[in-house]
């Protein structure tokens, strides 16, 4: 019986640029991994040795049928049992913005990994901005697409917001890209000017501060 | 697909078992069926491990089974083209000693009295199980195993041969199981042993020349059977239906049919198992513990330095080793730097749930696998 799944040849855009900041053969942990579409496209084409913690059964079930190592578990109790800095790369991937505590996750993902990839979609995009000033109401974009009483993106993050809170959990910024995308699609653009104004997404890799 | 049940026969002192306790065991008899062919670099096998009263017979059916006859007890899962693909792996799967399905056990004879062994059958662990079947690998050349996979019994079997011997090992698929038991899967063994000890039949273990302690085995499958079921899957079964849909009889036959299932249950093992084997191999998982040191030889922390795929299942439903166990279970072996992969699956039919088809355990199975 074959489990082999096609491998995506182009990767969604937001996940292509991740994807260009690996190293080849490093050790990746994915964190909130989906169906694993970027595990499985790194493994491919960079030879990592990837793992991946999925809360939900069915795509955790999806990625191992794939012959990826994925925990299915809640990413703030998975991370705790690693031994210290287990991974070459951590990518916490449009995640961050429904975490608990992001904080207290940040400073777990410091001790096991060396670097981490964060990306979240930008609340202070102009849409949005003008939504709340014109229409006085819960902002909706086609990257948060929820109302406010049943969205999962419990914080409201701005590109400017984090740079000051990666620094303030103890990081420096070494390479930040603002991107104009939609949600599932394969092309966007990178935006260089007034990035915190017209972009729909940011990515970030930021690194530990070493005392 | 037609199987055959072999016998590997160790009765010369160089390949008598050694046994944790210090005894040896001599001669030794370990039942085995294989399906599918061992390669010429001899590192296709794949060792299934049974589970407490399971026998060798994992798949296919024997040359002179008739038709209507059920095959082994994982046929949806092992076979060609199948979860286990025997197109592709050389399966091996061993009766334990201490069993009384072909393998040596307290209902064999013993050579030095000429009568059955009953209670003068030295104590089996987890570990002298897996020895045995290393004795049966090394018979058939296999030079390295591709998995280890088993469920309940057999995942502690798994777990011990990642301790024991790996350097032998690509991959381990635990299922259904836990690192050591809890105090109340200790407890439902010790009612188990203790209602066929109670039994005037079993007489101290000797009752191979008369009648067996049919009654307290009975009783002891009956208590194994809703440890292996889950109140979601009693409730749907059976509910509060009554047997043959009668009114309450005031006395106490069994009115409900859920007692009439697990009467007939237990009368049915009774008549296919030995009573000495239930106590020794229950003790054996009892005794069962890889979460330290402190206990016994081995522990998960031997594994430190190596670095093989696990892939970890628990059910939803399992009462007797729940999902925090499989939890614990991934956590130390994550801490010894293993590349561990856990998935729970949503089953409400309890622990036995590995054995009932199920293509989500099929694909989980045939996936991993494939990506080693």
């Amino acid at each position: 019986m074959e489990y082999k799944h096609k491998n995506p040849e182009q990767l969604r855009f937001d996940l292509s640029i991740i994807a260009s900041w690996i190293q080849p053969g490093s050790r990746v942990l994915d964190l909130g991994c989906g169906r694993g579409d970027l595990l499985a496209w790194l493994k491919e084409h960079k030879n990592i040795q990837g793992t991946g913690i999925e809360q939900n059964k069915e795509k955790a079930a999806a990625c191992i049928s794939r012959g990826l190592s994925v925990l299915q578990g809640d990413l703030r109790d998975e991370v705790q049992d690693y031994p210290d800095d287990c991974f070459d790369m951590v990518i916490l991937s449009q995640t961050l913005q429904q975490v608990y505590q992001p904080d207290n996750l940040l400073k777990s993902l410091s001790r096991i990994g060396k670097q981490v990839i964060v990306s979240f979609p930008n609340f202070s995009h102009f849409s949005i901005r003008l939504q709340l000033l014109f229409r006085g109401q819960a902002p909706k974009n086609r990257q948060l697409p929820f109302s406010w009483y049943d969205t999962p993106n419990i914080r409201v993050i701005t590109l400017a917001d984090f740079r000051k809170f990666s620094k303030d959990v103890g990081y420096t910024i070494v390479r930040e890209c603002a991107i104009n995308t939609h949600d599932q699609d394969r092309r966007g653009k990178i935006i260089s000017l007034f990035s915190n104004f017209f972009a729909t997404y940011g990515v970030f890799l930021i690194e530990k501060n070493v005392p | 697909m037609k199987v055959r049940k072999h016998y590997f026969n160790g009765d010369s002192p160089e390949n008598a078992l050694q046994l944790d306790s210090g005894l040896p065991l001599s001669p030794i008899r370990i039942a085995y069926e294989t399906i599918g062919s061992l390669n010429q670099e001899k590192d296709n096998a794949i060792l299934i491990c049974h589970a407490f009263s399971g026998d060798s017979h994992v798949a296919g059916l024997y040359e002179d089974d008739p038709d209507t006859e059920r095959p082994g007890w994982w046929d949806f899962m092992v076979g060609p083209g199948k979860g286990i693909d025997t197109n592709h792996y050389f399966v091996i799967c061993c009766n334990i000693p201490g069993s009384c399905m072909g393998s040596t056990g307290p209902s064999s004879i013993n050579p030095k009295t000429g009568k059955p062994y009953g209670l003068s059958f030295p104590m089996i662990t987890i570990g002298d199980m897996v020895k045995s079947q290393k004795l049966v690998l090394d018979h058939l050349g296999v030079k390295k195993l591709h998995s280890v996979i088993g469920g309940s019994v057999g995942g502690m079997q798994v777990l011990e041969w990642c301790v024991r011997y790996p350097e032998l090992i690509r991959s381990a698929i635990p299922i259904a199981t836990t690192m050591r038991h809890s105090a109340l899967a200790i407890a439902f063994n010790e009612v188990a042993r203790q209602a066929i000890m109670v039994d005037p039949h079993w007489n101290s273990g000797d009752y191979y020349q008369s009648q067996g302690p049919d009654l307290g085995l009975s009783v002891a499958r009956m208590i194994g059977h809703v440890t292996y079921l889950s109140d979601e899957a009693m409730r749907r079964k059976f509910g509060r239906k009554r047997q043959d849909n009668k009114d309450f009889s005031f006395n106490f036959e069994a009115n409900f049919q859920v007692e009439s299932y697990l009467r007939y249950q237990g009368s049915k093992f009774a008549k296919r198992f030995d009573a000495n084997s239930v106590l020794y191999i229950t003790k054996a998982a009892d005794y069962f513990d890889l979460a330290d040191n402190s206990n016994t030889r081995e522990s998960l922390q031997d594994l430190l330095g190596s670095h093989f795929r696990f892939l970890i299942i628990s059910y939803t439903s399992d009462w007797l080793y729940p999902t925090y166990q499989a939890k614990e279970l991934v956590q130390a072996l994550k801490r010894t730097g293993q590349d561990v992969s856990f998935c729970e699956i949503e089953a409400d039919c309890g622990h036995d749930a590995f054995l009932i088809p199920d293509k989500r355990l099929t694909k989980l199975i045939g996936g991993f696998l494939n990506g080693i």
